[in-house]
């Protein structure tokens, strides 16, 4: 079990990471007690026999870990979403990519906290390789009032570099930081 | 924190590069590699970066990589960070929390110095390639 929820999109993110995904769509919402996470990426894919053993906790293809079987994280996000009342889809086509469609149920007790997003979306950024990533974070308030930012990571990339330059790194987590600070203020 | 724009980011970027370019870092770089897989999340990785990024700010380091990686296979010690300093022997850190994180930018990478008790040995065999 992850601690917060952003730890557990992380995981499903670096799949998309090494799946050889060029563009991952990350969306955020948050809405009442209601949090929507749809992850979208263009990478392998998998066919409908490899989706169904991605939900063992201990299946993996053994290329990247040979004699371990550490699962791809996707039992995880199964068994938070049975035992909090939330929901989950999981759409995938070989050689097309995978879509994730997840709803958290924020009002149950058992729903892990929300945790880090502006952390989530800096390590997001900063895998190494060429790949565009697409971030919508938003916040629907009472009244339908919305609070919302975007990031693209070609146009963060075009201002500071290569992000693992440390004074790079830096700023970049302080642009992320003051961006979700002030989305929560709102 | 006020909200940044990205037209301010451009132009602190652009500060700090002409501050880079004035001290002539070209190929003598430092990398700090930091495990980043669900095991090392889970033990605290994220502070451990944090602290090495504040450190490195606070000292006015500018030529340190930093980079994540996946698990490097070794789970029982995590968080696991690599350091490469040119000149030193690569070295892989366990059971770096923030303060370790500190100690390892201000003794290894500033005076070549390593931490002691917390070397570890090289990755799991299936991680190196």
């Amino acid at each position: 079990m992850h601690y917060s929820l952003s730890d557990m999109i992380l995981d499903l993110f670096q799949n998309s990471i090494e799946a050889g995904a060029q563009r991952i769509h990350l969306d955020i919402v948050r809405e009442a007690e209601e949090l929507k996470v749809c992850l979208k990426d263009d990478g392998c894919g998998m066919t409908e026999g490899e989706l169904e053993k991605s939900k063992d906790p201990f299946h993996s293809d053994g290329i990247k870990h040979k004699h371990r079987k550490v699962g791809l994280g996707i039992p995880f996000l199964i068994q938070t979403v049975e035992q909090a009342e939330g929901s989950f889809e999981i759409q995938s086509e070989k050689g097309k990519g995978t879509l994730f469609s997840i709803r958290f149920n924020l009002g149950n007790i058992d729903t892990p906290p929300e945790g880090d997003w502006a952390g989530l979306f800096f390590q997001a950024l900063c895998f190494d390789g060429e790949y565009e990533l697409i971030i919508n974070r938003k916040i629907i308030g009472e009244e339908g009032k919305v609070g919302e930012y975007l990031l693209q990571r070609s146009e963060l990339q075009d201002i500071l570099g290569n992000f693992n330059e440390s004074g790079a790194m830096i700023l970049l987590r302080d642009y992320l930081k003051s961006q979700e600070e002030e989305l929560l203020d709102q | 924190m006020a909200k940044m724009t990205l037209e301010e980011l451009r132009k602190l970027r652009s500060s700090q590069k002409s501050e880079m370019e004035r001290r002539d870092v070209e190929g003598k770089e430092i990398h700090i590699i930091v495990g980043m897989g669900t095991c090392g999340i889970a033990a605290g990785a994220k502070m451990a970066l944090d602290s090495f990024l504040d450190t490195i700010k606070s000292n006015n380091l500018t030529d340190v990589v930093v980079k994540q990686t996946g698990c490097m296979g070794l789970c029982y010690s995590e968080p696991t960070v690599e350091v490469k300093v040119p000149g030193m022997p690569d070295i892989i850190y366990g059971n770096v929390d923030a303060a370790v994180a500190k100690e390892i930018v201000e003794k290894h990478i500033m005076h070549k110095k390593m931490v002691e008790n917390h070397i570890q040995d090289k990755p799991a065999g299936d991680i190196i390639k």
